[in-house]
């Protein structure tokens, strides 16, 4: 009787009949499909893309040149000189971080004790020539004043939990 | 056929004449064929892309319409690669007579009563034969490629189309028993009365046979061990580039549309409508164009079946190679052999319903 069972179940196809049944059902199902450019997916605001560098409202650029950020880089990919300016302060001559190097651990932003070395939600850029891969002080100042917006809301959003 | 055409075939000499209109009637089957294939591999990215929850291609044109016109030209402006110590000429020959034979069975395929290239008598032997001529393609791309690779490939698979398409044949003799006729329109008029009249109702282990044995006979999933893109490269077109590759790949898809169209006229009743003999619909709607027999309820058949391939595909695992081997000579033959015996006695005892007119 068994045998008998087994035999008509597997000359019905019974059991491809089933799985034919899913893979009919599936394609009225909704796709999951994010049409990329176009769509995209939520980012968190703890995001950890393109870095930058800050101002005060005033204008001031924040980095003091303590080189916290310098010392605590795991991939050692931050670069700093430092001099005093004309009115006595501490500023950095020289910023510079290599994207090849950097592991996007987010070290330096915690690290920062003036907030200013901050990594952005920026996720989709690139370089088309050597040498475009080191982030100099102006390139990462110009991307503070550009995103400051941004990049205050996402610290705002966050900063319950810090 | 329209006027102008007339009057300059009429205008041409006697032999001359016949040459044109024949070539005009194959352009009228191959042009809409080759448009078919083209964006049957759209169907099948898509409709497959849908069944695993994705969305298949989607950026060439609207719903990415234009996918298989991207495909060609990426396809035309590659290299042709011709492999050091192939042979030339087979090399070239190989894809040439692959697409050559799924194309020349187009000849016999009844599309509505009278419309049909040949006429032939012999029809279904002449299917048969082309059908199986495609595995002189296979055996001679893996030779000519002068590749182990490419041999055992070619091997691989021309075992399997030779085992597929014996129960094939076989399937097939059982379906001209019960039409009592070789030529395919005979065949599909055989299959007059209604629904239950085709042969998919009597026959139809061999339907099931038949169309599964098609799939193998094309090398498709779950049969594709040939080419099994995730466990070995390609099989017998491995050494392959630009057009003579994608040659070997219209030939493909010319054969599922031609298995599918078999199916069709073999065990669906070919242009016959679904609707006849239901008694309460008026006389009127039969004769007249969407209920009444055609030509689009062939293409409509068609599509059903090709949409089954590509069912399939997205459904059903590979099979391994003893398991293909095993249900194509051991189950398949023998079952196929044990239907025509008894098919066989339902003819001579004339057992109604189906075979008590013959």
């Amino acid at each position: 009787m068994s045998t008998l069972r087994r035999l008509a179940k597997t000359f019905l196809l019974l059991e491809l009949l089933k799985g034919l049944g899913v893979t009919f059902r599936f394609l009225f199902s909704e796709k999951l499909t994010i049409r990329y450019p176009e769509e995209k997916t939520p980012k968190s605001p703890r995001f950890r893309g393109l870095h930058a560098l800050r101002r005060y409202p005033n204008g001031e650029e924040r980095c003091i040149a303590c080189k916290l950020c310098e010392a605590v880089c795991p991939a050692l990919a931050i670069t700093i000189e430092s001099e005093p300016r004309a009115d006595g302060t501490r500023r950095t001559t020289r910023y510079e971080i290599d994207l090849f190097k950097c592991i996007y651990c987010g070290f330096c932003e915690e690290s920062c004790p003036v907030d200013s070395i901050v990594e952005t939600g920026i996720h989709e850029y690139h370089f088309e020539n050597r040498g475009e891969n080191i982030m100099t002080k102006e390139k990462l100042l110009a991307i503070g004043d550009k995103y400051e917006e941004e990049i205050a809301r996402a610290r705002a959003v966050d900063a319950l939990y810090r | 056929m329209p006027e102008f055409l007339v009057s300059i075939l009429a205008a041409l000499p006697p032999g001359l004449a016949v040459v044109a209109e024949n070539v005009i009637k194959i352009a009228c089957i191959l042009a809409p064929l080759l448009v078919v294939v083209a964006w049957f591999t759209y169907a099948e990215r898509k409709i497959i892309g849908y069944m695993q929850v994705r969305m298949g291609p989607n950026r060439v044109g609207y719903y990415g319409l234009l996918q298989p016109i991207a495909d060609a030209v990426k396809l035309m402006f590659k290299e042709i690669i011709l492999p050091a110590g192939a042979d030339r000429a087979l090399f070239i020959f190989a894809p040439i007579l692959s697409l050559g034979v799924a194309v020349a069975a187009w000849a016999v395929v009844p599309f509505d009563d009278g419309l049909v290239l040949a006429d032939v008598n012999a029809g279904l032997l002449y299917i048969l034969a082309m059908t199986s001529m495609g595995v002189y393609g296979v055996i001679i791309a893996g030779w000519a490629s002068n590749s182990k690779y490419a041999l055992l490939g070619a091997m691989r698979s021309a075992a399997q189309i030779v085992a597929y398409e014996i129960a094939m044949g076989f399937a097939l003799v059982v379906v001209l028993m019960a039409a009592g006729s070789l030529n395919l329109r005979e065949i599909v008029l055989a299959q007059q009365g209604s629904l239950i009249h085709w042969f998919w109702l009597p026959l139809f282990p061999m339907f099931l046979v038949y169309f599964i044995s098609g799939v193998a006979e094309t090398n498709r999933a779950p049969f594709d061990v040939a080419e099994g893109e995730a466990e070995l490269v390609a099989g017998f077109h491995v050494d392959y580039s630009c057009m003579p590759f994608s040659v070997f790949f219209v030939a493909e898809y010319a054969n599922m549309v031609m298995i599918s169209v078999l199916s069709a006229i073999m065990f669906l009743g070919g242009w016959l409508s679904p609707f006849e003999a239901l008694l309460f619909l008026p006389e009127r709607w039969m004769s007249t164009f969407p209920l009444g027999h055609g030509w689009h309820w062939l293409i409509l058949k068609t599509f059903m079946f090709m949409f089954l391939f590509l069912w399939l595909r997205a459904t059903f695992p590979r099979y391994r190679y003893d398991q293909i081997m095993r249900l194509g000579w051991k189950v398949f033959i023998p079952l196929t052999i044990a239907w025509i015996l008894l098919v066989g006695v339902a003819i001579v005892a004339e057992l109604g319903p189906w075979f008590d007119k013959a």
